[in-house]
């Protein structure tokens, strides 16, 4: 369906938009749809906040996840170049061929986070290793005389901030007649460099030591895929034919497999090539960190409900493999959070819950009242405290406050205790959990967990794991409750220590254990009759059964099923706490309906049932039928619906003519119904014409009189 | 071998030009005979054609450098418009007239004002008595030109009416550059490849000072052994050349072999050599890791190549995308319905494939697919219900801009786009697992 190939590669950035009008208008529609009684002030201003501590939080851990990469080609770029000025006489480097350093930057298919990549990218060499680093894209270079254009363009501007400002207006009346070849680009390298080295030490020193005396010039083609084969060839022949005057390094942006350079280019040019390989870290692994960083802890109040992390996370994994994308999914939920929900006021950090519980007005103690969460927790008080919760205002407060109080710890604990959880599934066979504690996360946010098969089936397997194994984990979870900030924990790790120590004691019987069991085989081969031994066999089944059990099997149950104590504890959904919905964003179809948008769908919704969209009574119709009063533009698309691939104009017309007049003069005679209307006529080339401008039909060459439909069923 | 000799230049050059371009004698006294003494007229144009690094950049800038012919060498590739290229050769002509003088910036727009102002600088160097030589590199370039620029390079000596010879260097054979009626023919010379002969002659000429000639010529008879087979190019080889040298004198240096030891020093360089040609050679590793590797005395296989990263991950759908899309370009048409449908009428079986169809497809390569038939396809393919929702689609435009599919014919994008699939079997193999 052509139309919606136009669609192409184009990224909902929602939250965007709306955080980059200025602060005082956003305010201002946060209140448009409540009135002031609601807080909207201070939900925007918590929001805010919110959204800029998860930001710098986001921002370093790409920051850390970036280093090593970073690192390593900087360390690439600064040895490149190096060699060749440090020993020019000697005989290998004289006889050797002079190849451009080359990175190949493996990035992974997640093309719109490579653009944060790059700019860090380009602002640690620009520290580090070069001034006059140039960023390229395919879609800036058609033509080699483009590319050189971009490149000049951009280095010599990068060049003006670097100098002093009496050079500057010099620079820019030459760059429009500057002719765009390599021998102006290098006596430009050669007159930056030579007044770098011809300054005074004491301006320069800065700068001077950060970058040695003729720092190399970096060139990023950012997509390499995009780039045409004979572009990126000469640009590679050109810069090799004067490697020595213009020290070159080029890094090459790669979102799917190293093999592309062989296959844009022939074995001639990526012979001039020193290339080396860097790959960044996986997309998943990304993800991975920043769901831990940001959900998985209790240094936000904010939480994401199930269904909504599931349509993120589904987003990631099945479309875009984009943690940028993600991020932005993320903080559209917050925004939309603060906005719909009049009690996120109360959504802040604990030690600011006491005031604004204070400060709730009248309405919101009716919206907390109104509540699912806290009505069932209502119900299951007695009747003097019920009328007390609704009725009095103070007395709800000082309850919220206890509440809300209660929610925070049971984040704390809820974290520790579920990566406790994620020690044991993870090292499970098949992983009936999940191997991923976001999984896991998932799993416990949607129901009670422990009433799932999965929890049932996977604790069966954790009963069968061996000592070893067992004691690791157990030593794990000791040092996640130590860490954790949770206050509860002292009883369980000590618990837990004591089962650590009875292993240790139990490893000192096992030898005593093997001897039994040897001597039971041994009594087995005595019996020779066939009688015998299948009765043998029998009872010892039946002793085995009944057999009590080893020391090591019986602590192995005791630390199995006080692991599945703390889960029943901790590990409650949710859902199932009072006033969750402070805190936790659960409006997965809203936030499907921005990020996930199906506009083939809402086209079809539109023009086949305009009711959905217009509210019309009129509209509403029945079945199959098609109402006359629908816009024209709903009746030619149903009509056109009932036709083959190529549609006849003139009969179309009829049947257009024929559902409009309908309504209007049913008992018209025959002989008028002959001759179409003029304005029937009109409408009719209107609404034809429309479908056309969606993309529905086109004109075909065919037959004459017919178009062609574009859409499903057309064959 | 003849002398060099010719009554227009002084002995002692010739002899110095002999020693810088051997194995290239017969051309260069070939070229110097057309040539002539320097007063004199000379062909309009010299096509030389050859084989990658025959020596035909090399002989000819060795040539009128040594016998300090006035000369402008411009290479074609680098000045990629004709403004440029003629805009450079005015430029060169100026700058090695008077060094100190500032050269002002030339504007040449059309052939029409290269002739006037090629004339203007011939005249301000005095050069009216000696052959001027433009030296076209890498002419094939001309072709995408403008389309009078390359006749009127065969005709300058007659457009301008100066004495000057243009020589055009190109890998390419005359005919292939298909000249216009009423194009002046270039005298045309061919320099053939080297034989091993040669490369072997010219390759031990340079050893390295710490060691003999003898030693080091032997090494380049190992070298040649292991490369000829692959390699010609000269370039490379001596590059090649020099970046395993030191690992053949290691047991030289390490005193476990005297120079004469050849056959010692074979078996030592040998599987070594032969490595390089998997790796270094086809640049699946960079030649500054080798010599870390060949430094730090690591096993090839250590590092891994540049091919041996050939998975891609992708995201759910994109898989299923580009595995409805490889089915769709390999798969006729007609089979769709049997393949995924679940009720599909009997196909008898003799009549089902025509005769063209057994033919494998895959030899064939990707057919062309409308939009529609890759969506019903992944519709069946996949278990669940897929929406056809934004993502979809911006997915497959990110798979062209991946370069993993690609769009045929392109005309209206409301017209129906087409798609082939270009991704080996291979690909899809490890996608699908």
């Amino acid at each position: 369906w052509g139309f919606f190939a136009v669609l192409q590669g184009c990224f909902v950035f929602k939250p965007s938009s709306k955080k980059r009008r200025s602060s005082e208008k956003t305010a201002h529609d946060f209140r448009s749809r409540s009135d002031d009684s609601e807080d909207t002030e201070l939900r925007f201003v918590t929001c805010q906040s919110l959204w800029n501590q998860i930001k710098a939080e986001t921002e370093q851990i790409q920051e850390d996840l970036n280093k090593q990469l970073l690192d390593n080609l900087v360390s690439f770029l600064s040895r490149s170049h190096s060699e060749f000025q440090e020993k020019t006489t000697e005989w290998t480097c004289r006889m050797k061929f002079r190849e451009i350093p080359t990175a190949a930057l493996v990035l992974g298919v997640n093309v719109t986070d490579h653009n944060l990549t790059f700019r860090g990218l380009s602002d640690v060499l620009q520290d580090n290793i070069s001034p006059y680093v140039a960023l390229l894209e395919a879609k800036d270079c058609p033509g080699i005389k483009n590319l050189m254009q971009k490149l000049m363009g951009q280095l010599m501007s990068c060049d003006i901030d670097v100098d002093s400002m009496e050079d500057e207006d010099c620079v820019q009346v030459s760059q429009n007649r500057i002719r765009c070849s390599m021998s102006s680009l290098i006596s430009w390298y050669e007159s930056v460099t030579k007044k770098t080295d011809s300054e005074t030490p004491s301006k320069k020193r800065n700068s001077s030591s950060r970058h040695w005396q003729s720092p190399p010039v970096v060139v990023i083609f950012k997509d390499m895929e995009s780039f045409t084969t004979k572009v990126l060839q000469d640009f590679i022949v050109i810069g090799s034919q004067h490697i020595h005057e213009l020290p070159l390094v080029l890094i090459f942006g790669i979102a799917t497999s190293p093999m592309i350079i062989h296959r844009l280019l022939p074995h001639s040019v990526s012979s001039l090539l020193c290339i080396e390989l860097f790959q960044s870290l996986s997309c998943k692994e990304h993800l991975s960190t920043i769901i831990d960083k940001l959900l998985l802890t209790s240094q936000f109040p904010f939480k994401l409900g199930e269904k909504v992390l599931q349509v993120l996370i589904n987003i990631f994994l099945y479309h875009d493999f984009s943690v940028q994308n993600f991020i932005k999914g993320f903080q559209l939920c917050i925004v939309e959070h603060f906005y719909s929900q009049p009690l996120s006021v109360l959504c802040c950090q604990l030690v600011d819950v006491k005031k604004r519980v204070c400060s709730l007005s009248h309405d919101q103690c009716e919206n907390i009242r109104r509540l699912p969460s806290f009505r069932r927790y209502v119900e299951k008080q007695e009747s003097g405290k019920q009328i007390d919760l609704l009725t009095n205002d103070s007395f709800l407060k000082g309850e919220t406050e206890k509440l809300l109080e209660d929610l925070h710890v049971y984040h704390e604990n809820y974290v520790s205790i579920l990566r406790c959880l994620h020690v044991f599934t993870s090292s499970l066979p098949k992983y009936p959990l999940g191997k991923q504690i976001r999984e896991l996360h998932c799993a416990c946010l949607e129901n009670r967990v422990w009433e799932t098969e999965e929890y049932e089936s996977s604790l069966q397997l954790a009963r069968m794991l061996n000592n070893t194994d067992l004691v690791t984990m157990l030593q794990q979870c000791v040092e996640i409750l130590m860490s954790s900030s949770g206050k509860e924990f002292d009883k369980t790790v000590e618990k837990l220590k004591e089962f650590l120590t009875q292993f240790q004691n139990l490893e000192a019987e096992a030898s005593q254990e093997q001897d039994v069991s040897v001597s039971s085989q041994k009594e087995l081969q005595k019996k020779t009759d066939l009688y015998q031994l299948q009765k043998t066999l029998l009872e010892m089944k039946e002793s085995r059964r009944s057999k009590k059990l080893t020391k090591f099997e019986m602590l192995r149950f005791e630390v199995v099923d006080y692991i599945d104590s703390l889960v029943r504890k901790y590990l409650v959904p949710a859902a199932d706490r009072t006033l969750h919905e402070i805190m936790y964003f659960n409006a997965a179809a809203v936030l499907r309906g921005h990020l996930n948008a199906a506009p083939r769908t809402a086209l079809h919704t539109a023009l086949n049932n305009p009711h959905w969209y217009l509210k019309n009574q009129a509209l509403k119709c029945d079945g199959g039928g098609i109402s006359n009063k629908a816009p024209d533009i709903c009746i030619v698309y149903k009509l056109h619906l009932e036709c083959g691939r190529l549609i006849n104009l003139v009969d179309w017309l009829e049947a257009f003519s024929t559902v409009v007049m309908a309504a209007e003069e049913p008992n018209a005679d025959a002989a008028s119904s002959d001759q179409v209307d003029d304005i029937i006529h009109a409408r009719f080339i209107r609404a034809v014409s429309e479908l056309e401008l969606l993309g529905f039909i086109k004109p075909s060459k065919q037959k004459t009189d017919h178009v062609a439909r574009l859409t499903w069923g057309g064959c | 071998m003849p002398n060099l000799e010719h009554p227009a230049y002084p002995a002692a050059d010739l002899l110095r030009l002999e020693s810088l371009v051997p194995c290239r004698e017969s051309q260069v006294s070939m070229l110097l005979s057309i040539f002539g003494e320097r007063q004199h007229f000379s062909f309009p144009s010299i096509f030389i054609y050859g084989h990658t690094s025959s020596g035909k950049t090399y002989v000819m800038q060795t040539l009128l450098t040594t016998l300090q012919l006035p000369h402008v060498f411009v290479n074609c590739v680098e000045y990629f418009t004709s403004r440029l290229l003629l805009e450079e050769i005015l430029i060169q002509l100026q700058s090695s007239s008077s060094d100190t003088e500032q050269t002002c910036p030339v504007h040449c727009d059309s052939l029409n004002d290269f002739v006037r102002l090629f004339k203007q600088a011939v005249a301000r160097r005095e050069l009216q008595d000696e052959t001027l030589y433009i030296v076209l590199d890498r002419a094939e370039q001309l072709r995408e030109m403008e389309a009078n620029i390359l006749p009127a390079f065969l005709r300058l000596q007659e457009l301008t009416d100066r004495n000057v010879t243009v020589v055009l260097l190109s890998e390419i054979v005359w005919e292939l550059f298909c000249p216009n009626v009423g194009c002046l023919e270039p005298f045309t010379m061919y320099f053939p490849d080297y034989s091993i002969g040669h490369l072997q002659k010219i390759l031990s000429q340079n050893h390295p000072p710490e060691y003999s000639a003898d030693f080091y010529s032997a090494y380049i008879n190992i070298l040649l052994g292991v490369f000829y087979m692959v390699c010609r190019d000269l370039k490379e080889l001596r590059h090649l050349a020099a970046l395993n040298f030191a690992k053949y004198c290691e047991p030289v240096v390490r005193g476990e072999a005297n120079e004469r030891d050849t056959r010692k020093l074979w078996k030592n360089i040998e599987p070594h050599l032969k490595a390089a040609m998997q790796t270094v050679y086809l640049r699946e590793i960079s030649s500054s890791q080798w010599e870390r590797l060949q430094h730090d005395g690591g096993e090839p296989g250590q590092l891994k190549g540049l091919s041996a990263h050939t998975h891609v991950e992708l995201p759910y759908y994109s898989k299923f995308l580009l595995i409805a899309a490889y089915l769709a370009s390999y798969n006729p048409v007609r089979t769709d319905k049997r393949f995924f449908l679940k009720h599909h009428g009997k196909i008898r079986k003799t009549n089902f494939m025509k005769k063209h169809e057994k033919t494998s497809n895959h030899l064939l390569g990707p057919k062309p697919f409308p939009l529609d038939r890759l969506l019903a396809i992944l519709y069946s393919i996949v278990d669940n219900r897929v929406a056809p929702t934004a993502n979809i689609f911006s997915q497959i435009t990110s798979l062209v801009t991946l370069q993993l599919l690609s769009m045929v014919g392109q005309q209206d994008q409301l017209d129906g786009p087409r798609y082939k699939c270009t991704v080996s079997l291979d690909f899809i193999r490890a996608i699908a697992r």
